[in-house]
């Protein structure tokens, strides 16, 4: 019975992230241009994508003549569902966890290639130039910056030797059945803390988590790797003829998808659910903000600081080129990430035996 | 049924599948009634700079995306076969370590052929 | 329970498989092949073979359907219909279909299938670590040797495709 619960929960969450998230990103974006941004609708323009989403909710349903009437239809339902199943395996605290499946890693690899394919089809359905150019070019982007993410999660993988995220949080806290070390050197598992996290277990590892932060803005379209949807010369890319709900539900899954990336990137890298306060001395601050309710607290503010870490970047860089788009991703990020592997190979035989 | 069975921890996928499915076929279907319907054949045209749409748009895309496609699939294979090898890391050891260095060397021979021939040069 | 979801996934593989036979336009057939190894991933699934429905997911349904679906956009196969096989064709293929379909009745009949319900002895050894541990003792020579396959494949495709540029 919980579970039905839970997943309304989840997608009224989601629902409601995504609308603070626009707003949010509205706001930092003014900020960084020294705009004031919205201010007109509530408190601080708080209502204001409240607003806009139910002025969105009541416009016109439009399918152009020449748009493949099932598949226009179809797109927006599997983008969207895809991008919130991604969230069932994602462990929120050491005690809750929608589903604990033993293939958790492999599993959100697989969410990420469904959205590709509904991506697809939006474009090639809606029958436009631009909308068929903006999704070729997402997803000759997405795969190919599946890669580089896929070897950089492998060389965490390697040291937990786990692929379900419930097991992969527990290893990086006080919690752990395992030793960790801090560094390969100094023993931490009962002291716990942000020294048991991921990117503090080896040094690699940090080198690890920006080519998977690089490659999960390719995957979102963020800038700088937003060449899909281009204003200036796609229009918007792959949802140009989108209208209604229907752009409402794939705008939506961009925002989700921004979080579950964070979220991913949350346990594989920053200890998940574990809080960052260490036991030391006599202070036993992990030990005490340790549970469900503060594990639910510090994924969400860890996913949540890494999502304006994503709003941050774009309103920072300039956008990528195509080809510097496909060199980065080809002759830098998959050797490279080739290498990182090769070392957490003999981190874990030789600095950790 | 013996030893055939279903594991229960996809209930849960399952469920959020049919929720999310759900919330959004609903929601589509409610703003198809609730928006309003005054279709005209200029608003149902397809947009293209304000412009008559010229010819059709799904013309033959480049081989380029083509081959990023086929080595994706090449490489998405290898790294997923690298997974069961990663979970048993430690037992397999410095052996493993080896084997699964000539399999990733026969990938890596291949990377320095694309780059000496340029394929990965887009342009 | 486990068998009735079994006959669902079967009916719902067999249906989507006959449509992308049937659907007429090819990016469509593509697509009801993507529900078709959805439908075969679960059936994966319910038999605990976590790695192959994992592969099947992601390599079948996501890498390989891209690049067919790249192919099509590539050869211009957009046309809604395609143009009518001559009936010497048609004959052939229902010839050889049939005579697939014989065989692979033939074999379910010689192994003894039929209605038994079908029971894992080892349900285990599907999950990825224990596959790994096959994988990377009893049968490491084939893996080795399919590492040179997706060489000579890499070394193919970029043939092909270098030589269109030029």
């Amino acid at each position: 019975m919980a579970f039905y619960f839970i997943s309304i929960v989840l997608l009224g969450f989601i629902a409601v992230y995504a609308l603070m998230a626009v707003w949010a990103e509205r706001k930092i974006s003014a900020w960084i241009q020294d705009r004031v941004g919205p201010v007109v609708t509530g408190k601080y323009g708080l209502l204001q994508t409240f607003a806009d989403i139910f002025k969105m909710l009541q416009k016109e349903d439009i399918t152009p003549t020449l748009a493949d009437k099932k598949l226009f239809l179809a797109a927006p339902i599997l983008v969207f569902t895809a991008v919130f199943m991604g969230f069932a395996t994602i462990p929120f605290s050491p005690t809750y966890i929608s589903s604990s499946i033993n293939i958790g890693i492999f599993y959100l690899l697989a969410i990420v290639s469904i959205e590709v394919l509904g991506i697809l089809m939006a474009g090639w359905a809606s029958n436009n130039k631009y909308a068929l150019l903006g999704s070729i070019r997402s997803i000759a982007q997405i795969i190919s910056y599946e890669i580089p993410a896929a070897l950089a999660i492998l060389a965490v993988i390697m040291l937990f030797q786990t692929l379900n995220l419930q097991e992969i949080c527990m290893q990086q806290g006080i919690l752990s059945k395992q030793k960790i070390y801090f560094f390969g050197f100094w023993e931490v598992s009962k002291i716990g803390g942000f020294f048991a996290w991921t990117i503090f277990q080896a040094p690699h590892l940090f080198i690890a988590f920006i080519i998977y932060f690089i490659a999960s803005l390719a995957e979102c379209n963020r800038t700088p790797f937003d060449i899909p949807e281009a204003e200036s010369e796609l229009v918007a890319g792959f949802h140009v003829e989108y209208t209604g709900f229907k752009f409402g539900a794939l705008f939506l899954a961009e925002y989700a998808m921004m979080f579950l990336v964070s979220m991913i990137a949350a346990v594989l890298f920053f200890g998940g659910w574990n809080t960052p306060l260490p036991n030391l001395a006599s202070f036993a601050l992990a030990d005490y903000t340790t549970g469900t309710y503060w594990g639910i607290v510090w994924i969400l503010l860890k996913a949540l600081s890494l999502v304006l870490l994503q709003v941050w970047i774009r309103w920072t860089f300039p956008r990528y080129r195509m080809d510097q788009l496909m060199t980065l991703c080809w002759k830098v990020l998959i050797p490279l990430s080739f290498v990182l592997v090769l070392f957490s190979g003999i981190w874990k035989l030789f600095i950790l035996n | 049924m013996g030893n055939s069975f279903i594991p229960a921890d996809y209930f849960p996928i399952v469920l959020q599948l049919f929720a999310a499915i759900g919330f959004v076929a609903v929601t589509m279907l409610a703003t198809h009634y609730i928006g309003p319907k005054r279709k005209t054949a200029d608003k149902l045209a397809n947009f293209e700079c304000g412009i008559e749409q010229q010819g059709d748009a799904r013309s033959p895309i480049s081989v380029k995306y083509f081959l990023v496609a086929i080595l994706f699939v090449l490489f998405d294979v290898e790294v997923i076969f690298m997974y069961p090898w990663a979970v048993n890391f430690r037992e397999f050891g410095i052996t493993g370590f080896l084997e699964m260095f000539t399999f990733v060397g026969f990938l890596l021979a291949g990377f320095f052929y694309l780059l000496k021939k340029g394929a990965l040069d887009w342009e | 329970m486990s068998h009735s979801l079994f006959y669902l996934l079967s009916f719902i593989t067999l249906f989507f498989a006959l449509l992308v036979v049937f659907a007429k336009n090819p990016i469509h057939s593509a697509l009801y092949m993507v529900m078709t190894f959805f439908a075969i991933t679960c059936h994966y699934l319910i038999l605990n073979a976590q790695f192959l429905a994992i592969v099947n997911f992601i390599v079948y349904m996501g890498a390989i359907m891209v690049l067919i679906l790249f192919s099509i956009m590539f050869l211009n196969l957009n046309q809604a219909t395609e143009p009518q096989k001559s009936s010497l064709l048609k004959f052939a293929g229902v010839i050889s279909a049939g005579l697939l379909m014989l065989t692979l009745v033939g074999a379910i009949v010689k192994t003894g299938g039929g209605d038994v319900p079908f029971e894992l002895i080892k349900p285990d050894i599907g999950l990825v670590k224990n596959l790994g541990k096959v994988l990377f003792n009893e049968f490491l020579l084939p893996f080795e040797i399919a590492s040179v396959l997706l060489l000579s494949a890499m070394v193919g495709a970029v043939l092909l495709a270098k030589k269109e540029i030029n």
